[in-house]
């Protein structure tokens, strides 16, 4: 990233009650940039984005804005706003004075709230609603508010927690596309918490992977999906199939019982090693003609495509094909060399 | 509508028991508060009452105090136990709960014997060559009193509307540039508004009737309104239709203190 560091996290230390929450984490957010912090539930997301929002003080470890430690700085004092889960809207105030709630605090001047805050409400779509109930708002529209709300206040930085959970699919992707345009057109940081990996792959410019308390991995959308750094990346990306297999020789592995070429190279002779397969990357031939040959056990329609669980000499194979073959059929899957990802079995 | 015929019905139970039970005696002292002891009709007794007005202005001033000092400790216990744990909550209401399962009397008499001039205070702070401190028999005991034996009323229905407080519009006011004391005037007092007119209520109205604990802690020289009352009826004055005229301008006096009360919250509710 060409962007410099507006925000770093460093050897992070969190735990609630001896039970571990993130262990030594260390994380650079680049300015402007779009970063997602992903993993499963308990995996220590929302707690880093406390951390940087200043709701949770870390055991050890240092957070830095613009180059100067605010570890020990309370909330009020971050220039950083946040969309929280549930939206918490200050129930006791409408829709405006709700966006407005942040401005006033600075003693701003009332015509400067006022302009600040229907430009902001604007720029989200509640027009008009200024003299709403929150209560009486539909979820996306209190959705709206929380991000109004947050954003009216100029931060440097936006932290989002699970901000779409709540919503419908529809209305999600909705806001993925928003809060993406949102994004860009102010020209500042989110970081963006979700478990939904097709989120994170659709709105951020650098994904963050997290398990247990620790980074897994750091990279680009693409760079994520395509490269995982280990098994539990490319197992919460997407749907794969992981198998065990021997490093034969550069460019060379061994996996259910066959031998495929290979782009990987630099591994130990005869290392054993994880391969990934993603289940669209398998294409579906005739028996005879396969690479291996497994027993369709069953097809489920997804839409786009169809998923089949395939058997094959006591593995099971997930494939994605838009061709649907029939349960109880013999069929040849074939595996190019581009489409077959190694890593080192060692699970870090 | 067939449906609200039968509501109805279900609420006349409810109905004979008001009857019986509240618009009966209401009619009753109504009714002596404007005779005489013949039975004929006399607006004597209300004109009577401006012989009283100290004792009624001391009353309306000792339970506002001790409403408004309620208020003043209330507010951050009941804060700091909606956020505790709930087992912990639990015990901690327990706890604030014990002192009342012990009667009432005894409990202001405990209090008599810690105030007295050679009371408990007195002499532990004679050990250190202080005092003794003149402390029965004042206002303040009074006050002290009234404080200690409603406090829970106070907080009760506080805590009740606290819990309700989600703590992360508490962490979204932080986030927005609020310290401590915003938080609390921008966001706590004002989502408290409820509790807060629920428990006034409920301090202040006991409190402005009360007599055992003017009697006790204040002595003679702190009169009030109840102690006016009880002396018309059971006292040797004895004279139950100046008793109901007090007792009249009593719930006069309370009905208004109350409309204040309800029509700041509207006002505050229209505020914001």
């Amino acid at each position: 990233m060409e962007n410099s560091v507006i925000t770093a996290l460093q050897n992070i230390v969190v735990d609630f009650d001896g039970e571990p929450i993130l262990t030594g984490l260390s994380l650079e957010i680049h300015d402007k940039e779009f970063v997602t912090l992903l993993g499963p539930s308990g995996c220590g997301k929302t707690t880093t984005l406390r951390v940087i929002g200043g709701f949770v003080e870390p055991k050890s470890g240092s957070v830095f804005f613009d180059g100067k430690d605010i570890t020990r700085l309370p909330p009020y004092r971050r220039q950083v706003n946040t969309v929280f889960q549930k939206y918490a809207l200050f129930p006791h105030l409408n829709v405006f004075d709700n966006v407005a709630f942040g401005l006033r605090l600075q003693k701003l001047d009332e015509k400067e709230v006022r302009s600040r805050s229907l430009a902001m409400l604007e720029l989200v779509g509640l027009k008009g609603y200024e003299r709403r109930n929150t209560a009486a708002l539909s979820g996306g529209q209190q959705q709206r508010v929380a991000i109004a709300r947050a954003l009216v206040n100029h931060p440097r930085v936006l932290l989002l927690d699970e901000p779409l959970g709540a919503l419908d699919l529809k209305l999600r992707k909705e806001m993925q596309i928003e809060l993406k345009r949102i994004q860009q057109s102010l020209a500042i940081t989110f970081v963006y918490v979700t478990h939904d990996q097709e989120e994170a792959l659709t709105m951020s410019d650098t994904v963050v992977v997290m398990n247990k308390g620790a980074i897994q991995q750091v990279g680009s959308p693409q760079d994520i999906y395509n490269e995982p750094n280990n098994a539990f990346v490319a197992d919460f990306i997407g749907e794969s199939n992981i198998l065990d297999g021997v490093m034969l020789r550069d460019f060379l592995v061994e996996f259910a019982g066959q031998e495929f070429a290979c782009v990987d190279a630099g591994f130990a002779e005869r290392e054993i090693v994880q391969v990934v397969v993603r289940p669209e990357d398998i294409r579906v031939v005739p028996a005879i003609q396969g690479q291996l040959t497994g027993l369709v056990e069953n097809v489920i329609f997804k839409g786009v495509h169809y998923e089949m669980h395939v058997r094959q000499a006591g593995t099971e194979w997930i494939i994605h094909s838009t061709q649907a073959s029939q349960a109880g059929e013999l069929i040849g899957m074939c595996i190019g060399p581009d489409e077959i990802h190694i890593m080192h079995r060692s699970n870090r | 509508m067939p449906m609200k015929k039968k509501t109805v019905w279900a609420a006349s139970p409810y109905l004979v028991w008001m009857a019986v039970f509240i618009a009966a005696p209401l009619a009753i002292v109504l009714y002596f508060a404007f005779t005489d002891k013949a039975g004929r009709f006399t607006l004597a007794n209300i004109m009577g009452l401006g012989a009283y007005t100290t004792v009624f202005s001391r009353s309306i001033v000792l339970a506002a105090v001790a409403t408004a000092v309620c208020l003043v400790i209330a507010f951050p216990i009941s804060y700091l136990l909606s956020r505790m744990r709930p087992a912990r909550q639990r015990m901690m209401q327990m706890l604030l709960m014990l002192p009342m399962w012990m009667n009432f009397l005894l409990r202001t008499y405990a209090w008599m014997s810690l105030l007295e001039l050679n009371g408990l205070i007195n002499r532990f702070l004679g050990l250190f060559g202080i005092g003794p401190l003149h402390m029965i028999n004042t206002s303040g005991a009074v006050v002290l009193g009234m404080v200690y034996n409603y406090l829970p009323y106070m907080i009760l229905p506080l805590y009740t509307i606290m819990v309700k407080i989600d703590g992360s519009v508490i962490e979204a006011a932080q986030d927005l540039g609020a310290n401590a004391f915003m938080v609390l005037t921008r966001v706590l007092i004002p989502l408290s508004m409820p509790g807060i007119t629920t428990g006034i209520t409920m301090v202040f109205v006991p409190s402005i009737s009360t007599f055992i604990i003017s009697r006790m802690l204040g002595g003679g020289s702190n009169l009030l309104i109840g102690d006016l009352i009880e002396l018309q009826f059971l006292g040797n004055s004895y004279n139950y239709n100046l008793g109901s005229a007090m007792s009249v301008m009593l719930m006069v006096i309370v009905l208004l203190c109350m409309s204040f009360t309800t029509a700041d919250t509207e006002e505050m509710e229209a505020m914001v």
